[in-house]
């Protein structure tokens, strides 16, 4: 029997990814440059936080003390998610949203894969109805990043901009843990670092066909996954998301 | 509907003599309730017309995001916020099948939207009000596409083919919305003291706004009577008021809400509802840009096109790329 705690940890990095990057695209709504970003925008949206509906769904389970799946997302603090810094920060332009989409589309793909083989069956189900999804956001991520980056001049620039702000980011979602090594263990989940091989080479691929440079400084942000030191936007993000939740306790929506 | 004041082209209804043998026999096929298709021959007027009801509605689907997505961040929970996207998403698409049908008359996306950010083209004036609490969701799906689809639904029906189409697909949707939009309504009047109040408060505010969807009475209009005659436009602004407020009537009270007209009471004699007409003074400061949120709903959509604008050029400059590059491996 795998540690619990640890599997509730892990799963919470899980759905909190789901949940603050589904909460950041939906913020597109009605905003974005043309109308079939707007319908895929709200789709990939809508699939996360779907997602994000088994993971925490899972986790409250696993935790054992009757918190739901939205007692899970509403009423947590900043220092209670799991999420990785990536998925929290600000949208910027439609560059900077595609880009982390990608960067973060990659990594998730690719885990999910793993997933897929989990000793736990939850989590294996989970993983493979997610990935069925996921392998459709990176493809359309990927597309558009290959088309702004090796599109006009501005693009171009647009789109190395937003990759040069991103990538010392993009290091968390490869650092391992206790709970990673738990997870290992119990064969439920892949330690983190051993998806890096495989990240590099396809997303240098897309970039390469961007004509984006990939920076070669290894240095990373950290503290997402581990609750340690969120950034500054997670807490405004929770304040409109958790707001109707924390104004009336108790009610039923 | 989300086409109000649609102004039909032409100086009003022909009779058999003043038509050509080519708006006759246009007439005799419209009359069989036959389809007019894209490349079949229409009244210039007919197309124009038709350029101007399908583009507003066409717009009105995407200045509707705006006042929806204004709650998608604050959704009280994971599935209200999933209803809600999934919503937003079927009116983008309700916009793409809209364009689409207009594209059919020789109107291009991009020329409509460059009428709609100019202002020579409108949308529906109930988008001009705002969202102030989570019950608005629920009117806005209860009220106003109750109210869109109490125009539509007649609107599959219409002699113009991909427009009649474009209308059997979003009816579907939009009932889906409605029943939606009611069941927060329910979850609403049946909660806490402080949920009844919000959702008494979106009624009280989205009551008139809903009625004026339907437009101004259009019993004396000349123009009014072209496009009935044409079947772009099938019952008059009243009928579908009318059976709008006989519809809503009901389900307010099984939501235990009050309707906001002392004027309202059953008409046993008419066999309908008698109640008061919006303030049509106000529906008109709307749809001239004085309404609580023209202005903000232009600039989001003014904002969003320019600033989108390097990233379709961009993606177009890529498409570009890619094809001279086949036509050189060819």
């Amino acid at each position: 029997m795998a540690d619990q705690k640890a599997l509730f940890e892990f799963l919470l990095r899980m759905g909190d990814n789901s949940l603050i990057l589904g909460h950041r695209v939906s913020e597109w709504c009605g905003l974005s440059p043309v109308l079939e970003e707007d319908i895929a925008l709200a789709n990939t949206a809508l699939d996360l936080i779907g997602q994000t509906q088994f993971w925490l769904g899972l986790a409250g389970e696993v935790e054992g003390k009757a918190r739901s799946a939205d007692d899970l997302a509403f009423l947590r603090d900043a220092w209670d998610f799991r999420n990785v810094l990536l998925v929290e920060l600000p949208n910027g332009d439609f560059g900077q949203t595609l880009m982390r989409q990608f960067l973060y589309d990659a990594w998730s793909s690719i885990m999910l894969g793993r997933l897929m083989t989990s000793s736990d069956a939850r989590v294996a189900e989970i993983a493979a109805k997610a990935s069925k999804e996921v392998a459709y956001h990176v493809e359309r991520s990927g597309d558009t990043v290959v088309g702004l980056g090796d599109g006009t001049e501005e693009s171009h620039k647009r789109m190395q901009a937003a990759l040069d702000y991103l990538w010392p980011y993009v290091g968390e979602m490869f650092d391992g843990d206790e709970v990673d090594a738990a997870m290992v263990a119990a064969g439920i989940a892949p330690d983190p670092a051993g998806l890096r091989e495989e990240y590099d080479a396809f997303v240098g691929k897309v970039l390469n066909q961007a004509t984006l440079t990939v920076p070669t400084d290894v240095f990373h942000h950290k503290g997402g996954r581990t609750g340690y030191m969120h950034t500054e936007h997670l807490g405004h993000l929770l304040t409109s998301m958790q707001w109707l939740q924390r104004a009336y306790p108790g009610a039923t929506w | 509907m989300y086409a109000q004041l649609v102004k039909t082209a032409g100086t009003g209804v022909k009779t058999r003599e003043e038509m050509s043998d080519e708006e006759r026999n246009f007439q005799d096929r419209v009359d069989r309730d036959e389809k007019i298709e894209p490349k079949d021959w229409m009244p210039d007027d007919y197309r124009a017309t038709l350029i101007r009801q399908i583009g507003q509605h066409a717009h009105s689907e995407i200045v509707g995001q705006l006042p929806e997505g204004n709650w998608i961040t604050r959704a009280p929970t994971l599935e209200r916020k999933a209803i809600l996207l999934a919503k937003v998403q079927d009116e983008a698409g309700h916009g793409l099948y809209l364009y689409c049908a207009a594209e059919t008359l020789g109107v291009s996306r991009d020329e409509l939207t460059e009428e709609l950010l100019s202002g020579r083209m409108k949308y529906s004036s109930i988008f001009n009000y705002p969202t102030l609490n989570w019950a608005d969701i629920g009117a806005v799906g209860w009220l106003v596409d109750g109210a869109a689809i109490m125009n539509q639904v007649p609107l599959q029906r219409t002699s113009y083919g991909p427009y009649s189409r474009a209308m059997i697909r979003i009816c579907k949707e939009e009932s889906f919305h409605q029943r939606q939009g009611y069941d927060i309504m329910m979850k609403m009047a049946e909660g806490s003291e402080a949920q009844r109040r919000m959702a008494q408060d979106a009624l009280n505010r989205f009551w008139y706004p809903s009625l004026m969807m339907f437009g101004p009475s259009d019993k004396d209009s000349v123009h009014s009577a072209q496009s009935l005659a044409w079947k772009i436009k099938i019952d008059t602004n009243d009928e579908l008021r009318q059976r709008f407020v006989d519809q809503t009537v009901p389900q307010a009270k099984y939501l235990g809400l009050t309707i906001p007209d002392e004027n309202l009471k059953w008409n046993e004699e008419r066999g309908a509802h008698d109640f008061s007409e919006p303030d049509w003074a106000e529906f008109f400061n709307v749809i001239k840009g004085k309404g609580p949120c023209n202005v903000e709903r232009m600039e989001a959509r003014v904002n969003a096109w320019e600033d989108g604008a390097w990233v379709r050029d961009g993606l177009l400059a890529h498409g570009r790329k890619k094809s001279a590059a086949r036509t050189a491996a060819e």
